[in-house]
C-alpha cells in the first residue's frame, strides 16, 4: 500500500507543478482578441457552445455493454488451463451471445457513418 | 523501524528513476521524432540548439523546447469553464504517467542481503490496473474539449472519446487470448513465463504463441496514442483538436502525453509480447545456449543485460511507431470506425476461439 500513496503522491505533486509552472514564471498580458474563441481567423460567431448532434452516443452505449463483455472474459481466461474442455464449451456459448450481439448492433447500422 | 525507513527509502528511489526515466524519454522521443521525420522527408531536422556553441546534431533542442514552454504565458480564457480547464491536463497527464509504474524493468537486484524488485507496483492485477488507468485518460480528452467552452474543441473531444473507447474493446479482447496462454494478470509472472523454451530452442515469448493477438494489439494501441494515422482528435494541420485553448506547459502536458503513450504501449508491447527483459537462453547464473556450451556471468552483469534488454526493446517500439506515424495517411472517420468495429472486434473473438481449440486438443 505504502507504493501506491507514494506513487500518486510524487506523480500527483510534478503534475501540479507542472500545472502552475507558467503562472510562476510566464508573462501577463491579455487584449480583446485573445479572450475570443477559436474560430478559424474569423470573428466568432457565438460565444456559448450550442447543441450538436451526438452520433457517438450510440458507440458510447456499445462500448460499455462490449467492454463489460470483456471483464467478464479476464477470470475465465485465468483459468482455462485448468479448466480444459469445460472452458472450451462454456465460452463457445457465450462467444455465440456476443456475436448475435453483434450482428444485430451491426445490421441496425450502429458502425455506419455517413 | 529502521527497516521499514529504509523499504520506504528504497520505494522512493525507484519511484524517482522511473519518473526520471519516463521524462528523459518523453523529450528524446520529440528530439528522435524530428530527426526521423526529416529524414523520411530528407531534409535536416532541428540541429540549432547549442550550449557554449556546441551542437552534437540538435541534442539540445528537447531542453530549449522545454524552457520556452515553461516561460509562456498561462492563459485560461476568460469564456471558459476555469477549474476544468485547468484539471483537463493535469488528469490527461497522472493516469497516463503512472502506468508506467507497474512495469517490471527487470528481474531482482540483489545488494548486500536485500532483494529489490526492480518494479514498482507488483500487483497481482497489474494488467487490469494498466487497462483501467488508460481508460481514465479519456476523461482528459472530453474535459478539456467540454471546459474550453468551444463548439470546435468540443467536438474534437467527442471525437477523440469515441475513437478511443471504440479501440479499448479490441485492445481488450486482443489480450484474452495472452492471459489464456499465461494464466496470470500479474505483468512480472508473465515476463516469468516466456522465460521458458518452445520445442527446446525457441524463446515462449507472446509473439510466438500469439501473433494474431500482437497484430490486433499493436493496431488498436496504435489507434489508442491519438497518432498518424489515428489523429482525427487532434488533426494539427487541418481539423481543430481539444486542445485549440490551451497554452504553455498545459499545452505541453497534452503533448507530452501523446509522446508518453507511445512510450507505455512500447513497454507493454515489450512486456507481453516480446519477452520484458528476458534475454533468449538468460538464466540467473548465465547463458545456457540449447546447442550445448553455456558462458556464466556474474549477478550484476545478468541484471545490467536484462535492463539494456528491455530498453533496446522498447526504443524498437518507439521508433517503429514514428516510423508508422510519419509513413502513412490518415483514416477518414468512417474508415476508422469501420476498421476498430468491424475488423479489429471480429478478428480478436477469431483469436480467442483459435487459442481455445489449440489448447484444449
Amino acid at each position: 500500500m505504502t507504493e501506491l500513496f507514494l506513487v500518486f503522491l510524487v506523480f500527483g505533486l510534478l503534475g501540479i507543478v507542472m500545472l502552475f509552472m507558467n503562472k510562476l514564471l510566464g508573462p501577463r498580458s491579455t487584449n480583446p482578441t485573445k479572450e475570443t474563441p477559436f474560430e478559424c481567423g474569423s470573428p466568432y460567431l457565438q460565444e456559448e457552445i450550442t447543441p450538436v448532434p451526438i452520433k457517438f452516443s450510440l458507440v458510447a452505449f456499445i462500448f460499455l455493454l462490449f467492454d463489460i463483455e470483456v471483464v467478464f472474459f479476464f477470470p475465465w481466461a485465468l483459468v482455462f488451463k485448468e479448466m480444459g474442455l469445460t472452458a472450451l464449451i462454456v465460452m463457445f456459448a457465450y462467444i455465440f451471445i456476443i456475436v448475435i450481439g453483434f450482428i444485430y448492433a451491426w445490421k441496425k447500422g450502429a458502425f455506419v457513418w455517413d | 523501524m529502521t527497516e521499514t525507513l529504509y523499504e520506504t527509502l528504497i520505494i522512493f528511489i525507484k519511484i524517482v528513476c522511473a519518473l526520471v526515466w519516463l521524462l528523459a524519454c518523453t523529450l528524446y522521443l520529440t528530439w528522435l521524432e524530428r530527426k526521423e521525420s526529416a529524414l523520411i522527408q530528407d531534409r535536416v531536422g532541428a540541429n540549432r540548439a547549442s550550449i557554449f556553441g556546441i551542437r552534437i546534431i540538435g541534442l539540445f533542442q528537447p531542453f530549449a523546447d522545454a524552457i520556452k514552454m515553461i516561460f509562456k504565458e498561462d492563459f485560461v480564457p476568460s469564456f471558459s469553464r476555469k477549474f476544468l480547464h485547468t484539471m483537463a491536463p493535469f488528469i490527461s497527464f497522472f493516469f497516463v504517467a503512472i502506468t508506467i509504474t507497474a512495469i517490471p524493468f527487470g528481474d531482482t537486484l540483489r545488494i548486500g542481503n536485500r532483494t529489490i524488485h526492480l518494479q514498482i507496483l507488483d500487483f497481482n492485477v497489474g494488467l487490469l490496473f494498466i487497462l483501467a488507468m488508460l481508460s481514465l485518460g479519456i476523461y482528459g480528452i472530453i474535459i478539456s474539449g467540454w471546459a474550453s467552452n468551444n463548439k470546435y474543441a468540443l467536438i474534437g473531444g467527442m471525437r477523440g472519446a469515441a475513437q478511443v473507447i471504440s479501440y479499448e474493446v479490441a485492445l481488450g479482447l486482443s489480450l484474452i487470448g495472452l492471459i489464456m496462454v499465461y494464466p496470470s494478470l500479474r505483468l512480472s509472472s508473465i515476463v516469468l513465463y516466456q522465460g521458458e523454451l518452445l520445442f527446446g530452442f525457441l524463446p515462449k515469448w507472446g509473439i510466438f504463441l500469439q501473433p494474431l493477438g500482437f497484430v490486433v494489439f499493436l493496431l488498436a494501441a496504435l489507434a489508442e496514442t491519438k497518432r498518424a494515422p489515428f489523429d482525427l482528435p487532434e488533426g494539427e494541420s487541418e481539423i481543430i483538436g481539444f486542445f485549440t485553448e490551451y497554452s504553455g506547459l498545459k499545452w505541453g502536458l497534452f503533448m507530452m502525453v501523446d509522446f508518453m503513450e507511445v512510450i507505455i504501449v512500447s513497454t507493454l508491447l515489450t512486456t507481453l509480447f516480446f519477452g520484458g527483459w528476458q534475454v533468449p537462453w538468460l538464466a540467473s547464473d548465465g547463458f545456457h545456449f540449447p546447442w550445448g556450451g553455456e558462458l556464466l556471468l556474474s549477478h550484476v552483469v545478468v541484471v545490467l543485460l536484462q535492463v539494456a534488454a528491455f530498453n533496446i526493446k522498447v526504443f524498437f517500439f518507439c521508433w517503429l511507431q514514428i516510423l508508422i506515424r510519419w509513413t502513412y495517411p490518415r483514416f477518414r472517420y468512417d474508415q476508422l470506425m469501420d476498421f476498430g468495429w468491424k475488423l479489429l472486434v471480429p478478428l480478436s473473438l477469431v483469436n480467442i476461439i483459435g487459442t481455445g481449440i489449440i489448447m484444449t486438443l
